[in-house]
C-alpha cells in the first residue's frame, strides 16, 4: 500500500530562543519536492542577522543549560526520543517527500536510528565520569568536563533528521546549546521535530535557522560567538569552515564523504548459503538512500577467480531493485535529491561511457511511471579500472564501479588508492584473512561481513581527506566540551621558590 | 596559443556575470566529497584561501578555476567545462540563493590535443 503525501504550512520560520520567529529580511525561499517537483512550503531564508539572534539566544541559555544535574539533561535527551519514536510515521512521511528517499528506509532506518542517538547519549552521560589522580601525597589532579557553551552545526541533506540527531546528541549531552543550520533541500523533519517537541527543551538550547550556504552557512561558521563549528558536505567548503575556525580559533569537526571499497574475496563463493545472500545484499547497498550516502560501498572489488559466477548473481539483484512511489512500501529506491544532483549523476554516467567503462546495467535515466516529474535514476554498474574518474569521484548517485582483482596485496592496493577513507567493506570466510584487511585499509569505517549499519556506540569519522573526528560514539563528546584540569594542594607548605 | 583545460558555457557566464555584478570579483574551486561535492564551487575572490597543493587551470570568464593536485591527477586528460543548472546545493558557493548550481560536463582530451594542452601551475 502507499502511504500519502504529508500535508505542511504554507511558510515555515526560524526557531530561535523557543520561538517560532519570521527572518528578520523577510526573505522565504520554496521548497519543492523531488519526487514530483511539487510545491511543499516556503522556507525562511535567512542570513546574518538571524544567525546573530540565534546566536544570541543560544548564549543566553547556555549558563543554565550547562549546569543543569546530568540526570535531568539524560532525562531531556530521552524524552526527545520519545518524541522521534512516537512520530516515527510523521517525520519518515515529511522526510521521503521533502528529500526524495522511499519511505520504507525513512521509517524503518533513518528516523529510529535518529531516536537511538539520543538514548545512547542520555545513557554515556549517567555512566561517565572524569578522572582524578593522586600526583604525589599531597597533589591531586582532578580532570573534570565543561561545555563549550554555543556550537554552530551545518547538516547535510542526504539523511537529514538523522545526521542532525548524530550532532544534537553530542552535543547537548555534553551541556551546549546549538544554532544548527539546516541543509536548504532537507528543513521539513528538523521543522517538524521542532514543532513536536515543543516544552522538552528550554528556549534558547537548541536554535534552528534555515537557509543558504553563502547567506547563512557562513556567517553562522564564522561566527565569534560559537566555541566550535561542526559540518558534513564536501571538501571545499570543508577547507572554508576550516579557515573560520582557525580565523576564531575553535575546533571544527568535518564529515566530508568517501569512495568507499567494497572487497569480495574468493571464499564468498565457497558456498551457496545464506552469507553468499548476504554478501550479495552487501554489493547492492550502493543503492541505500539511491546512492547518497558518504559511506555507499561505491567500488566493488571482486577476486577474478570468481568474477564472472558472482558478478551475474548480484546483477539479478540489482536488477530486482523496485522503483516506483517513494511512498509505498514496497518501493525499494526513490529520487535523486534535486535536480542538480540529478544532473551530475547523469553527466558522471557520460564521463563512465566517455571512459571506456563497461556499462553492466543501467545507466540511464528511470521513466517513473506514477511521478513522471521526479528526479530518478536507474541502479547503475560499471566495469572499469580505479584510475577512471568515476572509480575516484564522489558521485552520489546509484551508481558502482566494480574491477577486479588477483590476490589480497593488490585488493588492499585499489583499496586504499584513493583521496579518501571513509568506510570500506571486506567479505570473507577466513577469519584470518579478514584481520589482514579490517586492519589494512585506511578508513574509520570497516564493514566486515555486513554492511550499512550505523548502531549507536560504534564510532564513525573519516581518515584521509574524509574528515576530522568521529560521530555515534561517546569520544564524540570531546568535541563539544573543554577538559578543565584542577590540580589541589594538601600541602600547607610553600613551594621554596620565592 | 595551448589548448584551455576550462572552458564555460554561455549560460555560466551570464551567472557569473551576474554574480559579479553583486559580489565583486569570483574564484572557482573543483570540490570533492559527499553531498554537493564533484561540482565547481564559486566563492569571491580571495575568501578561499588557496593552499601550496592546489593547482590553476586556467581562467573562465575572468575567474581564476583551480583544483587540488590529488584531485587533478583524474583531471588532467580531461576537458572541465562549467555549466549551470537549475537546482539546491547545501555548500558556501554563490549561485545557490539563486536557485542555480554550477556543474561540470567533461571531454575527454584526444592523445593530439593532449601535447598541446595549457600546463597547469601551482595556484600559490
Amino acid at each position: 500500500m502507499a502511504y500519502q503525501r504529508p500535508e505542511f504550512k504554507e511558510q515555515y520560520e526560524n526557531y530561535i530562543g523557543g520561538k517560532w520567529v519570521a527572518p528578520i529580511d523577510g526573505n522565504y525561499f520554496d521548497n519543492h519536492s523531488p519526487i514530483d517537483k511539487s510545491f511543499i512550503a516556503r522556507i525562511a531564508q535567512s542570513n546574518e542577522k538571524d544567525v546573530d539572534a540565534a546566536v544570541e539566544a543560544a548564549t543566553a541559555a547556555a549558563p543554565a543549560w550547562g549546569k543543569i544535574s546530568i540526570v535531568e539533561r539524560s532525562a531531556i535527551l530521552n524524552k526527545l526520543a520519545d518524541c522521534i519514536e512516537q512520530n516515527v510515521e510523521a517525520l519518515a512521511l515529511v522526510e521521503t517527500c521533502d528529500i526524495g528517499k522511499c519511505l520504507r528506509e525513512t521509517m524503518g532506518a533513518d528516523i529510529p536510528i535518529s531516536a537511538g542517538e539520543l538514548r545512547y547519549f542520555a545513557g554515556v552521560i549517567r555512566a561517565e565520569a572524569g578522572s582524578i589522580s593522586d600526583i604525589d601525597e599531597n597533589l591531586v589532579s582532578q580532570e573534570v568536563h565543561e561545555p563549550l557553551g554555543v556550537v554552530g552545526q551545518i547538516i547535510p541533506w542526504n539523511f537529514p533528521l538523522l545526521m542532525a540527531s548524530w550532532k544534537i546528541a553530542p552535543a547537548l549531552a555534553a551541556g551546549n546549546c546549538i544554532v544548527m543550520k539546516t541543509a536548504e533541500q532537507s528543513p521539513m523533519s528538523m521543522l517538524l521535530l521542532l514543532e513536536l517537541m515543543e516544552g522538552i527543551l528550554p528556549p534558547g538550547v537548541l536554535n534552528v535557522v534555515t537557509g543558504f550556504g553563502a547567506e547563512c552557512g557562513k556567517p553562522l561558521a564564522s561566527h565569534p560567538g560559537i566555541k566550535k563549528v561542526a559540518f558534513t558536505g564536501e571538501t571545499s567548503t570543508g577547507r572554508l569552515i576550516l579557515q573560520y575556525a582557525a580565523d576564531n580559533i575553535i575546533p571544527a569537526s568535518l564529515e566530508l564523504g568517501g569512495k568507499a571499497p567494497n572487497i569480495f574475496l574468493e571464499s564468498v563463493m565457497d558456498q551457496d548459503d545464506e552469507f553468499l545472500d548476504k554478501a550479495i545484499e552487501g554489493f547492492v547497498f550502493f543503492v541505500l538512500s539511491q546512492g547518497q550516502a558518504c559511506t555507499s560501498p561505491t567500488r566493488a572489488l571482486i577476486h577474478e577467480n570468481i568474477y564472472e559466477k558472482f558478478i551475474e548473481k548480484c546483477l539479478v539483484r540489482v536488477a530486482a531493485v523496485k522503483m516506483g512511489d517513494p511512498y509505498s512500501l514496497e518501493t525499494m529506491m526513490g529520487a535523486q535529491s534535486s535536480n542538480d544532483q540529478y544532473q551530475k549523476i547523469m553527466s558522471y554516467l557520460d564521463i563512465g561511457k566517455q571512459e571506456g567503462a563497461e556499462l553492466l546495467i543501467g545507466g540511464e535515466s528511470y521513466d517513473n511511471e506514477v511521478y513522471p516529474d521526479g528526479y530518478y535514476i536507474q541502479p547503475t554498474v560499471f566495469k572499469g579500472h580505479n584510475k577512471m574518474r568515476i572509480f575516484q569521484e564522489e558521485i552520489f548517485g546509484p551508481v558502482l564501479c566494480v574491477t577486479t582483482f588477483k590476490d589480497d596485496d593488490e585488493a588492499l592496493e585499489i583499496a586504499n588508492d584513493t583521496q579518501y577513507g571513509l568506510s570500506a567493506g571486506v567479505w570473507t570466510r577466513d577469519i584470518h584473512q579478514m584481520q589482514k584487511f579490517t586492519r589494512g585499509i585506511e578508513a574509520g569505517r570497516v564493514f566486515a561481513n555486513c554492511y550499512h549499519t550505523y548502531p549507536a556506540g560504534a564510532s564513525f569519522g573519516g581518515y584521509k581527506n574524509s574528515g576530522i573526528g568521529r560521530e555515534t560514539h561517546a569520544m564524540a563528546l570531546d568535541h563539544y566540551r573543554n577538559t578543565k584540569n584542577i590540580l589541589i594542594s594538601y600541602d600547607k607548605n610553600r613551594q621554596g621558590f620565592f | 596559443m595551448p589548448l584551455e583545460r576550462v572552458s564555460v558555457t554561455e549560460a555560466a557566464a551570464k551567472v557569473i556575470e551576474r554574480l559579479r555584478d553583486k559580489h565583486g570579483e569570483l574564484m572557482f574551486h573543483q570540490s570533492g566529497g559527499c553531498c554537493d561535492g564533484s561540482a565547481p564551487m564559486c566563492f569571491l575572490a580571495g575568501e578561499f584561501r588557496l593552499g601550496g597543493r592546489d593547482l590553476y587551470l586556467g581562467d573562465i570568464h575572468g575567474c581564476g578555476f583551480y583544483m587540488h593536485a590529488d584531485q587533478f591527477e583524474y583531471y588532467k586528460n580531461c576537458h572541465t567545462i562549467v555549466d549551470v543548472v537549475e537546482g539546491r546545493g547545501s555548500s558556501f558557493s554563490l549561485e545557490i540563493p539563486l536557485g542555480l548550481r554550477f556543474m561540470i560536463r567533461t571531454r575527454l582530451f584526444t592523445d593530439e590535443e593532449l601535447a598541446d594542452v595549457r600546463p597547469v601551475e601551482p595556484a600559490t
